[in-house]
């Protein structure tokens, strides 16, 4: 009886993933031009900044490309992750949150599917950014570096996609939708360190940043692909691990207390 | 006057024993915003197997009804059964036992029509060979079969609507529910509606429950209707019956001359409930008002009277509509009124 539950719900949780997925690959613009925009910044923030000197505040002997990098595949996830979990506010303004919400699936097993679809293309965008970066002269990372950067990828993906969640849960339609651009995704990438070492920052920027998940996100990647950080990797992963728990059982929480109107 | 006459609701013939074979039981149900009282202590039974119309107009409260009723609301009090689950501690029991065409399309226009009923096949666990077999199945009884590979965004209203209508019962669910299921579409693909619903309710035996505020759809599809004013309901049988709480036919007879000796002698036919005569017009209250206009005609001719016109209203819905709520419903006002002579109705 409850092996027959779960069993209805991973098929559910694959149902959603697979709809995400048909609809992310059908939308060639969407593919573009998600990830045009993290490719500009890092094209052009890397080398137009590449042969300017040192940087201070970045190791001697690495260059603002390679340091930039795990910056930007950061900002890639940030993006597309929120983006995934507010995208549950397309579904309610189309109607189709409906088709799903009436049906005998668990809330969780629809957050989950979600969840999973958002980080399938959050990371392949991550991953097209960070061979963007290698081709730009970031240099090839190790095996064991690429495959615990995903690790970083995921957890960063997830923690986004339940603020998403979290956002959408409660938003009523779109109206809120650039407000939460400007003032909560712009500011979080911005105190990340994504572009530039963080004890350039003055003490209260920098305190503000430690609150910041993606600072960690950012900081682990750099450590997986570089092999620089300015926490221990063990630190920027439990810190990250514990958002991320917490972020997509919030998102969880407040969709599954939704209601549709 | 229609606030008086709502008090003496008329509860039709409800069953008296609910439990076996009520497919839905309601029993004090209330849901507010904030201070507005959008469903006022409902209180319904639906038989297993019936086609029930909950008829009123816009923000009368029937889609408020029907959102507790799929679990998409929670009631603020009362509490309500549908095919014997209870629609808050028992939502997933409920949810696999129904079916729900909303107000407003739930599709996905990026996928195609086949797509959108595989995604509602998966939800529902079904697996692959049955899904296909149900596609098949639904797409055929809604003459969809062409355009199943058609993105939606590209479908008409009216398409969406049937295929919405098909996805509901891919399930193969006890009840379905039907928010408006015609709401603007034209005459014509509401005809075609019509007949699947009326169809789906006869040959699968599912129970329907549709909202409408098109009298004539209530009317023509429903065993029997409820009709809703401001969060109640404030009359509930079948619609036959409740045309008849309006009374007889009226059949209108204009004259040039003759008029008043055309009434003296009317008086004595028995069949004539009551005569008036106004400025040459003459008004009889007849029953079966079809079969006696030959007689009429024929004594008018005997009496010497001059017809200029004779005009025949049957009741309609929206008569026991405007009694009970002393309201016309607005998008519709007049138009089954001014057909004066009406259509035999009724009946599937």
């Amino acid at each position: 009886m409850i092996a027959d539950k779960v069993k209805g719900d991973l098929y559910a949780i694959y149902s959603i993933w697979l709809r995400e997925m048909l609809r992310f690959f059908r939308l060639k613009s969407r593919l573009f031009g998600s990830v045009a925009s993290p490719f500009f910044f890092l094209a052009f923030l890397g080398i137009g900044f590449n042969n300017i000197g040192r940087i201070p505040g970045i190791p001697e002997g690495v260059d603002y490309m390679s340091f930039l990098t795990p910056g930007i595949i950061g900002m890639t996830l940030l993006f597309s992750a929120t983006f995934a979990g507010l995208s549950v506010l397309w579904d309610r303004e189309f109607g189709f949150l409906k088709e799903i919400m009436v049906s005998p699936v668990s809330r969780i097993a629809i957050v989950l599917g979600r969840t999973a679809g958002g980080l399938t293309t959050g990371i392949l965008q991550a991953l097209i950014i960070m061979l963007s970066g290698i081709l730009l002269g970031m240099g090839i990372p190790s095996i064991q570096g690429l495959i615990l950067s995903l690790v970083f990828m995921i957890l960063i993906a997830t923690t986004f996609i339940g603020l998403g969640l979290a956002f959408a849960s409660k938003m009523e339609d779109m109206s809120g939708f650039s407000l939460i651009m400007n003032f909560l995704i712009f500011p979080l990438f911005f105190l990340s360190g994504a572009l530039y070492p963080l004890d350039q920052f003055p003490e209260i920027i920098k305190i503000l940043a430690y609150f910041n998940p993606l600072t960690y996100g950012v900081d682990g990647l750099r450590y997986c692909l570089i092999g620089i950080s300015a926490f221990s990797p063990l630190t920027d992963f439990a810190v990250l691990g514990v958002c991320c728990a917490a972020m997509l059982f919030l998102g969880a929480y407040l969709f599954e207390t939704t209601e549709v109107n | 006057m229609g606030k008086e006459l709502a008090k003496d609701i008329n509860i039709g013939d409800m069953p008296a024993k609910a439990a076996d074979d009520a497919a839905i039981s309601v029993r004090g149900l209330t849901k507010r915003f904030g201070e507005t009282i959008a469903v006022d202590n409902i209180d319904l039974q639906i038989r297993k197997g019936e086609l029930f119309g909950l008829l009123g107009a816009n923000g009368a409260g029937k889609s408020t009804i029907i959102k507790m009723l799929t679990t998409m609301l929670t009631p603020t009090s009362g509490e309500a059964r549908v095919w014997g689950y209870d629609i808050v501690r028992e939502r997933n029991e409920v949810r696999s036992s129904i079916g729900v065409v909303f107000q407003d399309p739930a599709l996905d226009g990026m996928l195609t029509g086949r797509e959108n009923l595989d995604f509602h096949g998966r939800m529902y666990g079904m697996n692959a060979a049955l899904r296909k077999a149900r596609i098949a199945d639904v797409l055929e009884l809604v003459d969809l079969k062409e355009k199943a590979d058609t993105k939606m965004q590209d479908y008409s209203g009216g398409m969406k609507r049937r295929l919405e209508i098909a996805r509901g019962l891919m399930h193969r669910p006890h009840v379905l529910f039907l928010d408006e299921p015609t709401i603007g579409l034209d005459a014509q693909t509401r005809r075609y509606i019509w007949e699947y619903i009326g169809r789906m309710n006869k040959e699968m035996n599912v129970t329907i429950i549709l909202t409408t505020h098109y009298m004539e759809e209530a009317d023509y599809l429903c065993d029997r209707v409820a009709i809703m004013d401001s969060g109640r309901i404030v009359a509930l049988d079948r619609p036959e019956s409740l045309k008849d709480t309006i009374g007889s036919d009226t059949i209108t007879l204009m004259t040039d001359s003759g008029g008043d000796a055309l009434v003296r002698s009317l008086r004595s036919f028995s069949w004539i409930k009551s005569i008036c005569l106004d400025n040459g017009s003459i008004k009889l209250h007849v029953d079966h008002a079809q079969s006696r206009i030959a007689e009429v005609v024929l004594e008018a001719s005997r009496n010497n009277a001059v017809i200029t016109s004779v005009s025949l209203h049957k009741p309609t819905l929206e008569d026991v509509f405007i009694k009970y709520t002393g309201k016309k419903i607005k998008e519709n006002g007049g138009k089954d009124r001014g057909a004066d002579i009406a259509l035999p109705r009724g009946g599937r």
